[in-house]
């Protein structure tokens, strides 16, 4: 169960000088685009040194459903073992595989399976057998199954692919820490959405919804973005 | 001829028809038979590979009977109680031996008693003697009594050539003469079944298995899967007539150059769905190397435990751990079991001991439920090995200001901590220093999980260290 009241949990900011996105009324905050089904979606991380992706991910998935999670062996040397104390999710099954290929076909093999909550497959690079084919194989899968699936790129280039929506993650100064203000706070990321089926692109800086914590939030659109970026200046 | 290193010089293990036909016996020193037949060839014994060639032979000649024991280093012996008939009576069965070790001197023998075959094997004139009890037994030496030589020579001295001359020996006076543990009343008995003699290990419990005999080899690769798919069926009807779920299944497939090939998949839970047995070892079967032909096949649930008939649920769908297990069981047989693991917390403060790794299908998701989150003071991701950084600090006791990771530096924007973590004392080597965490956002807002090993002159090493351990989401 994601522990409630961390530090920053974004529901009660002291004496913080500036005014920090995101306060005060709710219909400033507006939900992400989220795909109308189960369906495959892409996050590119910005740099494989950055965890951002990972928590933008597990913000907006259902803790109490098992997850299997793919890794292949180049993203666990270059980004790092999922280390399950972090995550809290209930049930997880993590899979290390030697190549895409065969992070590609577990991934299929778990799409397959109605129990799984979610399939995130890790793949480090652009390898050749992660084709358009490939991910659209996923895609239909996830659609077919109605398992949403998640690909997680690191050190990575957008070339043509099947999946419905598709991010680039990096992460944002953190919101201002309630308890201690030399200490992070609570994440927030920069998310882009440069390619969606059923939704419109843009740009945004995401957090978790405070009241939700399924969901994520963000001031909307590019506007919106602009004016956090003036606010921080 | 074959010889062996001895105490005084090589002697002679087995040999050759021409070679005894020579002179040279088992059991007599090279140079003696050197001396009666100067030609002999001799060619070191390998005692470790015979022994392997017998366990090998052994494991195929489980095709015609499941109750095959080695006996000794050049023997086994099978029971083939209710078995002959499928093979078209003892000589027939006989036959087929014979034929099945084709290229290997044999000496086959079917008994009532297994001792009754191991002497029938050995000592008899017959080529391939299936006994009526007594009077082919009658006509054999002592020494096919197995009995201990020096047994065998009293026996001798007293003029008793042969089991009959010894079985018409009264048994109070043989009795009274021959008192060890290791005597002919015993061996008599035992050879014509007046005592049982089992075959050891004896199975009482056979696993589940079912069989396939091909007409003709067939060296087709796709055999295999075909026999799979046939096999599978009965197999999954003897489990469940028998109420057991199968943990483990191998199919073994039987070459005709004598050798078997054997390829195995777990379950993470048990199953008697045959559907689901077939589609785990499928792709192993796929890859068995037919050789010179195939020519039976089984299926055996090599471990199994009890399952009740059950129902999941009224509408027929498979229940979310069933459905789960399955996918585990899928992934483990492609990938291995070190590959597919769920996390396995454990009681331990250092972070990469704390969450350890066990594989799925070994463990129950019940089992690995239990895991203690910690909160947002964990990272979401752990490197392997910590990676050594260059830290600069204002104070060595300090927090850290920037630090160089990869090649990248990094400004540290916030930082939070130390959270300090003290060796193990009780496990590690006493040299091992405690770490103090940081969690630190450097200005492009990356969060990481850096620590320091040691502190300045604690006594354990020079300047304390720094790396950088995990990334926060």
């Amino acid at each position: 169960m994601p522990s409630a009241g961390h530090p920053g949990d974004g529901r009660s900011f002291g004496s913080v000088g500036e005014e920090p996105p995101f306060e005060g009324d709710r219909e400033r905050l507006s939900a992400l685009p989220r795909p109308d089904r189960a369906t495959l979606s892409e996050l590119f991380a910005a740099s494989p040194r950055d965890g951002s992706a990972t928590g933008f991910l597990l913000a907006q998935l259902d803790p109490s459903r098992p997850l299997l999670w793919v890794q292949e062996r180049m993203a666990i040397l270059e980004g790092g073992r999922i280390y399950p104390p972090g995550l809290e999710v209930a049930e997880l099954i993590h899979v290390e595989a030697n190549d895409a290929r065969a992070a590609l076909w577990a991934m299929e093999e778990g799409l397959r399976c109605a129990a799984i909550g979610a399939v995130i497959g890790e793949i480090w690079g652009d390898p050749r057998a992660l084709d358009f084919t490939a991910t659209r194989r996923l895609a239909v899968a996830a659609e077919r199954y109605g398992v949403a699936a998640y690909l997680i790129r690191l050190g990575g280039h957008a070339s043509l692919s099947g999946a419905r929506m598709r991010w680039r993650i990096a992460s944002a100064p953190s919101l201002p820490n309630s308890l201690d203000l030399r200490a992070p706070g609570e994440p927030l990321w920069d998310a882009e959405l440069f390619r969606a089926r059923g939704a419109v692109p843009g740009k945004w800086v995401a957090r978790r919804d405070p009241e939700n914590l399924q969901y994520l939030v963000a001031a909307s659109g590019d506007r919106a973005l602009a004016e956090d970026q003036r606010r921080r200046a | 001829m074959l010889v062996e290193e001895a105490q005084h010089g090589q002697r002679i293990v087995a040999v050759t028809r021409a070679a005894a036909e020579a002179g040279a016996r088992p059991g007599m020193r090279l140079t003696d038979a050197r001396a009666l037949f100067p030609a002999l060839a001799a060619v070191a014994w390998d005692s470790a590979g015979d022994t392997a060639l017998v366990e090998r032979l052994a494991r195929w000649a489980g095709r015609w009977s499941p109750l095959v024991e080695i006996d000794g280093g050049d023997g086994m012996r099978m029971d083939v109680t209710g078995v002959a008939h499928l093979f078209g009576g003892e000589a027939g069965l006989c036959a087929e031996i014979e034929a099945g070790f084709a290229g290997l001197t044999t000496r086959v023998a079917v008994a009532g008693t297994a001792g009754a075959a191991w002497a029938l094997a050995r000592y008899s004139s017959l080529s391939s003697p299936v006994a009526g009890e007594g009077e082919e037994v009658a006509h054999l030496p002592i020494a096919a009594l197995r009995l201990s030589p020096e047994a065998n020579r009293t026996l001798d001295r007293l003029g008793l050539k042969t089991i009959g001359a010894l079985a018409g020996v009264p048994r109070r006076s043989l009795a009274r003469r021959f008192r060890e543990a290791d005597n002919p009343i015993d061996a008599l008995d035992r050879l014509l079944g007046r005592t049982p003699e089992p075959l050891t290990p004896m199975p009482l419990d056979l696993p589940p298995r079912s069989t396939l005999r091909l007409a003709d080899p067939i060296d087709d690769p796709g055999v295999a899967g075909q026999a799979l798919a046939k096999l599978a069926g009965p197999l999954a009807d003897q489990l469940a007539r028998r109420r057991l779920g199968a943990r483990r299944v191998m199919l073994s497939a039987w070459r005709v150059d004598g050798e078997v090939r054997e390829v195995a998949a777990e379950t993470s839970l048990p199953t008697r769905d045959s559907a689901h047995l077939v589609r785990l070892l499928a792709d192993k079967a796929g890859m068995i190397n037919p050789g010179f032909g195939i020519d039976a096949f089984a299926l055996t649930a090599s471990w199994c435990e009890p399952l009740a008939a059950g129902q999941d649920s009224l509408i027929g769908q498979p229940s979310k751990d069933h459905e789960l297990a399955r996918l585990v069981d899928r992934l483990t047989v492609r990938l291995g079991k070190e590959r597919v693991r769920r996390p396995l917390a454990t009681a331990s403060h250092l972070p990469e001991r704390a969450s350890g790794w066990v594989s799925a299908v070994n463990s129950s998701p019940a089992l690995t439920r239990e895991q203690e989150g910690g909160g947002a003071f964990r990272p979401q991701r752990l490197l392997d090995r910590p990676e050594a950084i260059g830290v600069i600090y204002a104070t060595p006791e300090g927090v850290p200001r920037r630090f160089t990771w990869r090649r990248k530096v990094h400004d540290i924007a916030r930082v939070e901590g130390p959270e300090r973590i003290a060796p193990e004392w009780w496990r590690a080597r006493a040299k091992s220093r405690l770490r103090d965490y940081y969690r630190v956002e450097d200005d492009g807002g990356r969060r990481f999980w850096i620590f320091r090993e040691g502190l300045v002159g604690d006594g354990r090493g020079g300047t304390p260290g720094w790396f950088v351990h995990g990334l926060f989401g």
